[in-house]
């Protein structure tokens, strides 16, 4: 039997016999604090260093787009052809391009489209997708069929057939690179939620619910979405970045945002001419400030995943 | 000698936590042909503790002491100095061979893109040098020997073309492929339907008889030992606290633990209610230092919070840790 | 699997169908007409000529009548913009030089991609897995025409080993198909790891432990088949999108592929070439996610074809 600790030279004396009462037992124990879902995913998040990084970049990164192109003296189709091909110098942080525009304001302002539409179209894919995908895979048979045989459809069309046949039709601006993206990107969110919600409607609780006479919605949204949210925000969170690279390659391609405004495309598409000329450091910004967004959102998503994975509780 | 020799045995998990001390020093022996019931709640480190034997704790899990002898050999890895290798190699030796588990969950336990054949001759392959052709008619003659039916169509199909029992078997066929001198079957019934359970427990006496092994039976359920086991240990916050024959446990049990354990089985014979016992098990990332049960206790005294009790002896075989058995020495 | 086989191929002939109407009338909508401003130039008659020879005088429906019943007896007509030329034609000269870079793009992505994971998923030492899991990060954080600009700068212009325009000899491969695999690289690098470690937790190893089967065998033996389920499933399609070709990577390395066709046709309203080639990546897409179905089934018992098809 086991090894008798805290033993030799005890006396015992009648006293330790004494009933224990019911106030020195603590009984209820209970192992940690209770956390609600969210916060308790918040909590680990918090603790991915690159994680928090990326969350911070990210931050700054949307503040100064918002605050940069405000206050500088600068605007982004202001031309100076005093001051072309500018290095960077305390007037301008990132010099000017060929026709003496300031790189920074310019670079913020393409920051200002490709998150608009990073963020934008990644939340339409959201509820587009959601409210599909649920009511597609909650009610099943027949009407689930015709839905997903849709979705085989569309899948089927190349997503740039889609994406430019929508700039032609209704012009080269950001509201039509947004429908273009959520036309394309919300059918994967859509098949996600579906399977999810058709497993879960098989268990238990939402039988509990159907039983205690809760609506369809009311089950739906309240019962079956709520439990498949992890692995929805995890897809939201490469929907963003999916979305950028989508606007940054129409762009860059000359279908996208057209000039004199500014996105990272276009702004990497015009820099690309510079290349062997007299200043390749134009490039390096958007390219610089393309791959720092795109890799604080990768790691946000790693955070985001393993935040929500129930195994690493 | 014993066939299995454990003392000692300290577990621990590493988390964020803290670190979790599963398993806090239970010394235990199991000889050979004689089925050994280890019972205790979720929890109570009863399944960490072979694991341990096994050497499959997962990757944050460690034996931190302890003795662990087996056929006539120390096995527990700080014997092997550090030398992570050795223990593996020596392990991958015995395991499946001489020294084999019968999983929980039949479920999860047979993967899923293999077929069952495959699955089973495994273990033969691994220690027998056995031609293929022969392989195969092991396989079948195992199938046969657990009561599955039509075992040469069974072979060829996948885990979840079988019903739950059947997977069971198939567990217990896997475990008993190279017939082991020792099996330590960790819950083999607690996944099943009630019917089958009591197909299973026959089953593993069987084999017990004709193969002479010795059984570890891990289990929280009593009615289980009751009809199978010939010594039983009990166990509570990583602790034994009560070990003995299965009559000197199920007559006089001493432990208010293994008391209030029993007062949860129904038994026909009484008109007494079910008396659930009150409370949740320890947190054992900072156990309690006195007994692990205090809290739960209906008999607690204040000794109990402060002092671990000491194990009093009552027979050659019953043994208990818990100051009421000293109570009435003062 | 027969029966399953030809009901996929009913259905995806039926998703074709469906898929050729949209785009038609997708394509009708769009402002703009193929002969751009030459029309201007052209006396009434020349026009007219012009307009019945592609059917473009008759009502849409009428148009898309005649271009199904030609499309059944495989004729994809002319190209507007290339008087004179079969889209047949166009398709068959650059459809060859597309497929083969997608090829090669694909075999890197998933020798490497696998290759990679695995390593990640099991070396002992912390700073190798570190080191691929972010070179992998970065990876799926740059997008392609960076790739494309920089290995262009380092290999071909500063260090001047490899060729940077067209197809010519395997050399020629290298940077265009390495350009279109780092992406897919670093995401199957992230998806075997990832599925790796969660498959290595499973009771079903510690089972195959439990029988004192070696660790390299049980990685073989039972880890590799449960977590390639999930490689496949992404492999599908990335097969589809790489042998249609990169409009980007084409256009940089100055590749006469299918993949600047396709642009090119839909912003010069080419309506024949579009028709061609939506039907064409249509018909790609849902072969391959016919076979990706297949294979998956075929990994894993528990997925049954016949109950899962429509």
């Amino acid at each position: 039997m086991e090894q008798i600790q805290n033993i030799e030279g005890l006396q015992l004396t009648p006293d330790l016999f004494e009933p224990l009462s019911e106030a020195e037992k603590n009984s209820e124990f209970i192992a940690a604090a209770p956390r609600t879902y969210l916060s308790d995913a918040w909590h680990r998040f918090k603790e991915n260093k690159l994680a928090l990084c990326g969350l911070v970049f990210l931050l700054i990164m949307v503040v100064m787009a918002i605050v940069v192109p405000m206050l500088s003296p600068y605007s982004y189709e202001q031309m100076d052809y005093g001051a072309i091909n500018l290095l960077p110098c305390t007037e301008h942080p990132m010099g000017t391009d060929k026709f003496g525009r300031d790189i920074f304001v310019r670079v913020m302002y393409g920051a200002r489209i490709s998150l608009l539409i990073g963020f934008s179209s990644a939340f339409i894919c959201l509820v587009i997708g959601v409210v599909y995908g649920g009511f597609s895979g909650y009610i099943g048979g027949k009407v689930d069929m015709v839905l997903m045989r849709i979705v085989d459809i569309l899948y089927a069309i190349p997503n740039l057939l889609i994406v430019i046949l929508i700039m032609l039709v209704f012009g080269s601006n950001v509201g039509s690179i947004m429908i273009g993206i959520c036309l394309t990107s919300w059918i994967g969110m859509a098949r996600l939620v579906r399977a999810q919600v058709m497993s879960l409607k098989e268990q238990e609780f939402a039988l509990a619910a159907y039983v205690l006479g809760a609506s369809t919605p009311r089950i739906l949204f309240k019962h079956l979405i709520i439990n498949c949210m992890g692995s929805i925000i995890v897809n939201v969170t490469l929907l963003v970045p999916s979305a950028i690279f989508t606007e940054a390659f129409l762009s860059f391609v000359g279908i996208g945002i057209s000039a004199p405004a500014a996105s990272w495309g276009t702004l990497a598409n015009e820099a690309r001419t510079l290349i062997e000329s007299s200043n390749p450091i134009q490039i390096i910004w958007p390219i610089l400030a393309i791959c720092l967004t795109m890799l604080s959102l990768n790691f946000i998503g790693d955070g985001v995943s393993d935040a929500f994975d129930p195994k690493k509780k | 000698m014993s066939l299995l020799e454990i003392k000692n045995l300290t577990t621990s998990f590493s988390t964020e936590q803290g670190s979790v001390q599963a398993v806090r020093g239970i010394s235990l022996a199991v000889d050979q042909g004689e089925i050994v019931g280890i019972v205790g709640e979720s929890g109570s480190g009863k399944s960490q503790s072979m694991y341990s034997v096994m050497g499959l704790l997962s990757e944050n899990g460690r034996v931190e002491e302890g003795s662990i002898l087996f056929d006539g050999k120390e096995i527990s890895p700080k014997y092997f100095d550090g030398n992570e290798k050795a223990y593996e190699k020596y392990m991958e030796s015995i395991r499946g061979n001489t020294l084999s588990m019968i999983f929980q969950d039949p479920m999860s336990f047979l993967n899923p893109v293999l077929t069952i054949e495959k699955q089973l001759v495994e273990p033969l392959k691994n220690h027998r040098k056995i031609p293929a052709a022969e392989l195969h008619q092991r396989a079948v003659e195992l199938l046969t020997q657990v009561g599955i039916p039509s075992p040469e169509e069974r072979l060829k199909q996948y885990p979840h073309q079988l019903s739950g029992g059947m997977r069971q078997r198939v567990i217990i066929a896997i475990a008993l492929a190279c017939t082991p001198k020792m099996i330590i079957a960790d819950e083999p019934t607690t996944a099943l339907d009630v019917t089958i359970q009591a197909k299973i427990i026959e089953l593993i006496k069987e084999l017990k008889e004709k193969t002479g092994s010795g059984v570890i039976l891990i289990t929280h359920d009593l009615g289980v030992v009751a009809s199978a086991c010939s010594r039983i240990y009990i166990m509570y916050g990583g602790k034994i606290v009560e070990t003995g024959l299965a009559d000197e446990i199920f007559y006089s049990p001493q432990h208010p633990y293994t008391q209030g354990l029993l007062a949860c089985v129904n038994n026909p014979e009484s008109d007494n209610e079910l008396q659930p016992i009150p409370g949740s098990p320890p947190d054992l990332i900072s156990p309690p230092a006195g007994c692990p049960f205090v809290d739960r206790c209906s008999q607690a005294m204040k000794i109990c919070k402060q002092y671990m009790p000491r194990e009093k002896r009552l027979s050659e075989t019953h043994g208990v840790s818990c100051w009421l058995t000293e109570k009435g020495g003062i | 699997m027969l029966r399953y086989t030809l009901k996929r191929l009913a259905v995806g002939v039926l998703t074709l169908a469906a898929l050729a109407t949209i785009t038609f009338f997708l394509m009708k909508i769009i402002p703009g007409s193929p002969f751009g401003g030459e029309l201007a130039q052209l006396s009434p008659e020349v026009r007219e000529m012009l307009y019945a020879q592609y059917n473009l005088d008759k009502s849409i429906p009428e148009q898309f009548f005649i271009y199904i019943r030609n499309a059944i007896t495989g004729d994809f007509g002319e190209s507007m913009t290339r008087k004179g030329t079969a889209v047949a034609t166009i398709i068959s000269r650059c459809l060859p030089a597309t497929m083969k870079l997608g090829f090669a793009a694909f075999v890197t992505a998933i020798v490497v991609g696998v290759l990679l994971g695995v390593i990640a998923a099991f070396t002992k030492q912390r700073w190798v897995e570190n080191l691929v899991m972010f070179f992998a990060t970065i990876g799926v954080s740059v997008p392609s025409f960076l790739y494309a600009i920089m290995l262009m700068i380092v290999f071909g212009v500063v260090l001047g080993w490899l060729p940077i325009i067209g197809l010519k000899t395997p050399l020629h491969y290298i940077m265009p198909a390495f350009s279109l695999a780092l992406y897919p690289i670093s995401m199957i690098t992230r998806l075997v790891r990832s599925s790796m470690k969660e498959v290595m937790k499973q009771d079903y190893i510690v089972l195959a432990k439990s029988k004192g089967t070696p660790t390299g065998r049980i990685i073989l033996g039972h880890a590799l088949k449960n977590c390639l389920i999930p490689v496949v499933t992404y492999a599908g399609p990335l097969l589809a999108f790489l042998i249609t070709g990169s409009f980007v990577i084409e256009n940089l390395f100055s590749i006469p592929g299918i993949g600047s066709e396709f642009v090119n046709s839909v912003t010069n309203r080419d309506y024949t070439m579009i028709m061609a080639l939506t039907i064409l990546f249509g018909s790609f897409i849902i072969v391959v996610n016919i076979l990706t179905d297949m294979l998956v089934a075929f990994i894993d018992p528990r997925v049954k074809l016949d109950k899962k098809s429509a």
